[in-house]
């Protein structure tokens, strides 16, 4: 790759995935730009998630091509926890190791480092997400919701991968652990230059820290900008979704 | 662009300047910690140490931490270090990083392990205290639910009741059968081989007819039971606890015993002595078949020595056994079932102790009919 900057971590050709004789993304092309963080909107069960799955490898595509970093992504490969971090929507934490364990899960099976080195960077880890280093100890079973999303995060910078993928990161949390989530993938993306894949259904989100808000409708992406930009939309999946009733009041702030 | 880490280190009296070059990321995390470790004496003996960002081409958090270590180290003991050089790009990642690790946590206090294994012992004593109440409120609980039923017989889950049967009464049918035929063909040739030596084959038919009537017919059923259908209720049980099913069914007014437990432990009631009755014919029409082909005795007088070794009695010792057992597997395994807790890892755990327990028990009570059957004749 060289000095040469690709502009765009991830680019999505003409993807078509589908089960049975459903047909969930139908030739979908969507561009993410490195360094941003990009929202991804869309109706329940409308392929949000299958995307973002698609792109990670753990669902089979029919057609099209997905490139991550400048490499064209071929079924499962080594390495892929130094390509991206990944935030399921449950955590899900590997409920027999400790919060410490599961955070250095990753750094274990790629790295080889001393378990001192391993058990600063744990700790390092979970600091910079907001946990405290007595939590590190808990089993997943002993956290709250907003805890466990913050360890899987941990989890998922391990590595510091450069491109993180979260599914309804917020899903859950009460408006101001809501908030505090977001302001802490905004600051880690500064720090870390990440570029985020963010699936969500808060509006508070998409307009607090997206730089661009992707909508998905029939299997494609009828719409992609600022939110702004997409609060202008005509398409009529788009408007309803953000000028419906509960985004009246987002809408009314953005003025 | 440097492929691979450096650490120039220049020592002018007692100032010390070290200067990290090229990709301080986690891929090379090996070579960065042999590199931060081969500088420690001299970060130890100086005074000032300055450490010159300028010539790093990556850096992530990891290497930044290696850094921000190496600074600590030598910032200790009223001594002085200091960054110079950082990018732009990476001062928000060094500026976050020194903000890390610097409370921890005093370290637990290795426990005395004379105390360690009597505390275990203590709670070992009061767990078995706590297993024996929850049996026994368990069974209680069913108790009541089977008056609720006998009061009103329109309350009992039939669907469920049948749809149990079925699976665990019908669909276990055909291993019990062969393992049950296997152990019969097995202990009919140990009997032939062993009482040929001297001359009393013909009591092997006894052996075989008293044993897997009155023991082991009820007991290897009774068993296999435990492990197939005592594990899945524990499972199922354990994983509707898990995703709240169950306090679910409890704040619509149902009680989970009723909708649960009485359908699941009634069709175990009922199964068993089938299954029992049907393990014991496969087991004599296995010793039967070895009789014939290992044995030289053929099927008529196999079926004459039968007649006369057994008597219903040896029969109802066995078969009066099976509802207790029953009741035994389906209340661990349903109670196991209750017991766990959030994780993966105590369902697993709730269903091997729900196996062996139950296993246990039906071995304990076995004993105890025989020391019963023994005192009153049978």
């Amino acid at each position: 790759m060289g000095e040469q900057q690709e502009e765009f971590a991830i680019r999505v050709r003409d993807l078509v995935v589908g089960f049975g004789r459903q047909t969930v993304l139908d030739h979908l092309s969507l561009d993410v730009r490195r360094g941003e963080i990009l929202g991804l909107v869309g109706a329940s069960g409308g392929g949000k998630s299958v995307l973002m799955r698609t792109i990670i490898g753990l669902i089979p595509r029919r057609g099209g091509i997905i490139e991550v970093m400048g490499q064209p992504t071929g079924g499962r490969k080594d390495g892929a926890a130094t390509t991206w971090g990944i935030l399921f929507q449950q955590g899900a934490l590997f409920s027999s190791l400790t919060v410490r364990q599961n955070v250095q899960f990753p750094l274990r099976e790629n790295l080889v480092l001393s378990q001192e080195l391993m058990d600063e960077i744990a700790i390092a880890k979970l600091e910079m997400v907001g946990l405290r280093a007595q939590d590190a100890d808990k089993y997943p079973a002993e956290l709250s919701g907003g805890m466990t999303k913050r360890v899987a995060l941990a989890r998922a910078l391990a590595l510091d991968p450069p491109i993180l993928f979260l599914d309804e990161p917020t899903s859950g949390l009460d408006p101001i652990a809501a908030g505090d989530f977001d302001a802490l993938i905004k600051t880690l993306q500064k720090t870390l230059g990440l570029t985020v894949f963010m699936v969500t259904h808060d509006l508070a989100s998409l307009t607090t820290v997206c730089d661009r808000v992707a909508a998905l409708a029939d299997g494609k992406i009828v719409a992609i900008g600022p939110m702004r930009e997409l609060l202008q939309s005509e398409h009529p999946w788009v408007r309803a979704y953000f000028h419906g009733k509960r985004s009246q009041m987002l809408q009314h702030e953005m003025r | 662009m440097n492929s691979e880490p450096l650490l120039l280190a220049t020592p002018s009296g007692d100032a010390l300047k070290l200067r990290p070059e090229g990709p301080w990321t986690a891929a090379n995390v090996t070579r960065l910690e042999t590199l931060s470790r081969s500088v420690g004496a001299e970060v130890e003996r100086s005074r000032i140490v300055t450490l010159d960002m300028s010539g790093i081409s990556a850096l992530d958090t990891l290497g930044a931490w290696v850094l921000e270590k190496l600074s600590r180290r030598a910032a200790s003991s009223g001594r002085s270090a200091e960054f110079v050089g950082v990018a732009d790009h990476f001062s928000g990642l060094l500026d976050e990083v020194r903000q890390v690790n610097r409370h921890t946590p005093p370290p637990a206090a290795a426990p005395n392990p004379v105390l360690l294994r009597l505390g275990d012992l203590g709670k070992t004593t009061v767990d078995a205290r706590e297993d024996v109440t929850i049996f026994l409120q368990m069974l209680g609980a069913l108790f009541m639910a089977v008056i609720g039923v006998l009061r009103r017989p329109r309350t009992l889950r039939l669907t469920s009741l049948v749809y149990q049967l079925y699976r665990i009464g019908w669909q276990a049918i055909p291993i019990v059968v062969l393992i049950t035929f296997l152990i019969g063909a097995i202990i009919a040739q140990q009997g032939f081989f062993h009482f040929r030596r001297f001359g009393a084959e013909s009591y092997t038919v006894d052996m075989v007819g008293i044993l897997v009537l009155r023991e082991l017919g009820v007991l290897i059923v009774a068993i296999m039971v435990a492990g197939r259908s005592g594990s899945a209720y524990t499972a199922e049980l354990g994983s509707m606890k898990m995703r709240e099913e169950i306090d679910a069914l409890s704040t619509m007014g149902l009680d989970p015993v009723d909708v649960l437990i009485l359908p699941r432990v009634a069709a175990l009631v009922i199964a068993l002595p089938i299954l029992a009755f049907i393990g014991s014919i496969a087991a004599l029409y296995g010793g039967g078949l070895v009789a014939q082909f290992y044995g030289d005795m053929g099927p008529a007088i196999y079926i004459a020595r039968l007649h006369e070794a057994i008597s219903v009695t040896h029969f109802e010792v066995g078969i009066l056994k099976a509802p207790f057992m029953a009741l035994v597997i389906g209340i661990v395994a349903c109670s196991e079932g209750l017991r766990v807790k959030g994780s993966a890892e105590s369902l697993g755990r709730q269903t091997t102790t729900s196996v062996v327990k139950s296993i246990f028990l039906v071995i304990v009570l076995d004993g105890l009919f025989a020391i019963f059957f023994a005192s009153i004749g049978m």
